[in-house]
């Protein structure tokens, strides 16, 4: 039996299945959150050195690393989009893009909120901290070329250059930041193994699980939503039950 | 080979030819550049240590505000008046004829900059060493930054609210050139080795000439199509 593995490439095949997926995927975020805030909150231990305030990195971290990761699936999409011409994955790369920002400013701002008590200034010209204001404004960059052209195909395939050269300098800023300054820790965790306490390592990883769930179900919503705009002529759907009502 | 540098030399000898016809252009770069770097002084005050330590990250910060302010023209008068969709067509390859234009627009708007930046220096007190380095990063950094922001003169042609917008796209991808070409300026003053930021600047312009001309003429054909 052959696989279609095109078969959800189309909008016309995804939008009903984003659809079925999407209250799975946010429930279950909505649980391990829960969970997360919760083991994090009044399981943790306090920190040896830093008592109650490292408790935001339960927040900062997983926003960091999705704000990050959210920019490469961009890209990815974004390419796949200009390479293939596929509608589908130019709608997945405007999509990921608000949720990207998103994560890159909640990463910021918790990083602020931390670096009072910790470093005694609200932000400091770090090179992790400078390479993530970078990033959140290449994303604000592609999210407003992509809003400044009429024609979305246009505007499709130019967000996708913008994207992918952005991608390409995204580890020559990283490098030429951190040659530049540094203050900013490194990681604990590493794949060799880690330093943490394992409680706080588990509620980092639930909260990670959650907001991971969380993009995934806010991005499928916001695709579904692109495509109802962008495919608002087609016969497919003027036949939808949530369109006819 | 030969005719493609044959290409290259007409569309930089076109495109100095229509700029020098239009020298109130170039000139209101040069000036927008002396302006914003006198104001400085003005607003922080004239303490001359102080000065001395900014110069470079204000000489660098002005000069990618300048060549922001002319990248606008780098492909609009061609759009406009349908050259550009000549040059699409044409049968030689459009990352040269790009490439050409890259040149010339760095000879108009960013080398004049370099030029100037003595003056600039010794008005913020610099020591001569330091002027030359400087001189020196501008030299290759001011060439990338017209190749980066061509790329988004591209992806912006024709655009309402274009000028802004390049700022915007552009800007993000320069920071590298401004953190080594100001290194290299804090380095000699600190008597620290200047190879280190240069030769990082030298690769940066090596990867931009290769692959920026071709990347800016995607963006040319997505605009035009």
């Amino acid at each position: 039996m052959a696989i279609n593995w095109f078969k959800y490439s189309a909008p016309t095949t995804f939008y009903p299945l984003a659809g079925k997926l999407i209250p799975w995927f946010a429930a279950s975020s909505a649980i391990l959150f829960a969970a997360g805030l919760y083991l994090g909150f009044v399981v943790a231990p306090s920190d040896a050195t830093q008592g109650e305030f490292y408790r935001i990195i339960y927040i900062h971290v997983p926003s960091s690393i999705l704000s990050m990761f959210l920019y490469l699936v961009m890209a990815g999409y974004a390419a796949l989009g200009l390479i293939f011409n596929t509608r589908l994955s130019s709608m997945m790369a405007s999509a990921v893009a608000p949720t990207g920002a998103l994560f890159a400013f909640i990463a910021l701002w918790t990083g602020a909120l931390w670096g009072k008590p910790m470093w005694g200034a609200w932000w400091v010209w770090d090179a992790r901290l400078t390479s993530e204001l970078i990033l959140l404004f290449l994303y604000l960059g592609f999210i407003a070329l992509h809003a400044s052209i009429d024609d979305p195909r246009r505007a499709d395939r130019a967000a996708a250059l913008l994207a992918i050269v952005g991608s390409v300098n995204v580890p020559i800023i990283y490098f030429s930041v951190k040659w530049w300054n540094t203050l900013h820790q490194g990681s604990t965790i590493k794949f060799t193994g880690t330093s943490m306490q394992v409680t706080m390592q588990q509620s980092m990883f639930t909260m990670l699980a959650a907001c991971w769930l969380y993009a995934i179900a806010i991005i499928l919503m916001r695709v579904r939503s692109i495509i109802l705009e962008r495919e608002r002529n087609t016969k497919w759907i003027t036949e939808l039950a949530e369109v006819k009502k | 080979m030969k005719n493609l540098f044959g290409l290259l030399l007409l569309i930089v000898r076109r495109d100095l030819l229509l700029a020098m016809r239009r020298r109130a252009d170039v000139l209101t770069t040069l000036i927008f550049f002396v302006m914003v770097v006198s104001l400085f002084p003005l607003g922080v005050g004239p303490e001359t240590d102080m000065l001395r330590k900014m110069a470079p990250g204000v000489l660098w910060v002005a000069a990618l505000l300048a060549s922001m302010l002319s990248l606008g023209r780098l492909f609009s008068a061609d759009y406009l008046d349908g050259t550009l969709e000549q040059m699409l067509l044409a049968p030689q390859s459009l990352s040269v004829l790009v490439l050409g234009k890259m040149a010339s627009h760095w000879m108009v708007s960013g080398l004049p900059l370099v030029l100037m930046t003595p003056v600039l220096g010794l008005q913020f007190d610099m020591s001569v060493q330091a002027i030359g380095v400087l001189m020196l990063g501008l030299l290759l950094g001011t060439p990338i930054l017209s190749m980066i922001g061509a790329i988004g003169a591209a992806l912006t042609l024709g655009l309402r609210g274009g000028g802004v917008l390049l700022s915007l796209l552009v800007l993000p991808l320069c920071i590298p050139v401004l953190i080594f070409g100001t290194g290299a300026v804090q380095a000699v003053t600190s008597g620290l080795s200047i190879s280190s930021h240069l030769s990082l600047l030298g690769a940066l312009l090596v990867l931009a000439v290769a692959f920026t001309p071709w990347v800016t003429a995607q963006a040319l054909r997505i605009s035009m199509e």
